[in-house]
């Protein structure tokens, strides 16, 4: 899947830069970041900022790491049972990251703080 | 702020009639006269911050008066409850949390009467790190009391709770996941574990076994022995949306309907909150290291930042009292400041 996407990742992270330099628009963001994760196909950032996940839901393609860090003076821990994935606390600042090679949508709770609710969609 | 009420409440006159729901009045609660009740459903509550308030429940009607009457009205026993400590927490909202933990185990020191021993409701460390254990362990030799613990969720972030349990559990002769009981001073003591298992909307749950072994441990209790309950997590629902309660604590709670005094006592939101419900006293202690906000006034529950200066009126200890053979647990909620 990355494989098939390389040679247009190069062109499209030429395109967004030039997008955010020339436009710089706020209406353009949504759509260049939409491009953005879809081309970087093998990173993808969530932060946790005042018991929130954010953005959530997060849409990646398939072989995508996810990476969580946590920016809060509590600390958090990602539990999926989906994925049986329940990670180590993450004090403030830490990060904890998840390779996702199977489509689906993933929903995950903090593990202290289980209100904490997000959902990463992996595209196949 | 819940304190703050208290403290408004507190501040003035000495008439001091404090509501609680609406209910409430300052007639009929003389040592005297208490000390002709049952038990049933007589227990007093001070609380002070910077000026000292006394709650007493009486019938399940709460009312108010001054510390000097109420201290006069308790006996020689009790014990004292800190809570919360988050040792390893080191941020802004508190940099020392060994410091003002310390702190408060000297003012247990200082606490009169001889208290029989120490509750520390929870979230005893920040990480569940064994050094913040360790630590832990070293500041509590302080008191020379015995310490009675049940584990925060902070407490058992690692290895299953495994630190925790091997630790604080095992000396208790604890079942599960490390709930026990024990008896003191006719009194009869419950630790529960409501950490282990949260739900999906956040909040503590107790689960099956151990509400079968609390529902058999009371079984042959005489409704007239007054029964002290001590979790982590507020049995009772604080706030729902902070996962601030616990999602069966009401079917606990169905087993002790019998007893006459039933006093609960929680940690885990940092702040003094009480609430009288029929024999059913149920209290929230302060945390010794960091406050945190009132329910709903905050995007999240989060350390709250205070004025410098400011950090010790929002910590504290609890001292809790039988005021007579015959009845009223008392709490004192003392600020390590203010």
């Amino acid at each position: 899947m990355r494989n098939e996407f390389a040679p247009g990742t190069i062109a499209r992270r030429g395109l967004l830069r030039a997008t955010l330099r020339l436009a710089g628009g706020v209406a353009l963001l949504g759509a260049a970041m939409r491009v953005a994760s879809a081309a970087d196909a093998d990173a993808a950032e969530i932060k946790i900022d005042n018991f929130k996940f954010s953005p959530t839901p997060l849409t990646v393609p398939k072989g995508t790491t996810v990476t969580w860090v946590n920016q809060d003076d509590m600390p958090h821990s990602i539990v999926c049972q989906a994925l049986q994935l329940h990670t180590h606390p993450m004090d403030t600042d830490g990060r904890t990251s998840f390779r996702f090679d199977q489509p689906g949508r993933y929903d995950y709770v903090c593990g202290l703080h289980p209100f904490m609710r997000g959902q990463v969609i992996v595209q196949g | 702020m819940q304190d703050d009420d208290d403290m408004q409440s507190g501040g003035g006159d000495g008439a001091n009639t404090l509501n609680i729901d609406d209910r409430q009045s300052d007639s009929g609660n003389r040592p005297t006269q208490s000390g002709r009740m049952s038990r049933r459903g007589v227990l007093e509550c001070m609380t002070w911050a910077g000026t000292a308030m006394v709650w007493t429940m009486v019938g399940g009607v709460p009312r108010a008066r001054l510390v000097g009457r109420a201290e006069a009205a308790t006996t020689n026993y009790s014990f004292v409850q800190v809570s919360d400590s988050h040792l390893g927490f080191d941020k802004p909202a508190n940099p020392d949390t060994p410091g003002t933990f310390g702190a408060a185990l000297q003012a247990v020191t200082r606490v009169p009467g001889q208290p029989r021993f120490l509750i520390h409701t929870g979230d005893i460390t920040h990480l569940s790190k064994p050094g913040q254990f360790d630590l832990a362990a070293q500041l509590l030799t302080t008191t020379k009391l015995h310490t009675y613990t049940v584990p925060g969720e902070h407490d058992v972030l690692e290895d299953d709770g495994k630190s925790w349990i091997n630790r604080y559990a095992k000396q208790e002769g604890a079942k599960g996941d490390g709930w026990y009981s024990f008896n003191d001073g006719g009194v009869h003591f419950i630790g529960l574990v409501n950490v282990m298992n949260l739900q999906g909307n956040g909040l503590g749950a107790l689960g099956n076994d151990q509400l079968e072994w609390l529902e058999k441990d009371v079984a042959g209790l005489t409704a007239s022995t007054p029964v002290v309950l001590f979790a982590h997590v507020p049995l009772w629902t604080v706030y729902a949306d902070w996962g601030w309660g616990t999602a069966d604590g009401a079917q606990a709670l169905t087993y002790l309907k019998k007893f006459g005094s039933v006093t609960v006592l929680n940690g885990h939101i940092h702040q003094v909150m009480q609430k009288v419900e029929g024999h059913v006293a149920f209290h929230t202690a302060r945390s010794t290291a960091f406050p945190q906000p009132a329910p709903g006034t905050a995007k999240g529950p989060g350390p709250m930042a205070v004025p410098p200066g400011e950090l010790r009126t929002y910590l504290g200890i609890a001292k809790v009292s039988l005021v007579s053979s015959n009845a009223p647990l008392a709490i004192v909620d003392t600020p390590l400041a203010g």
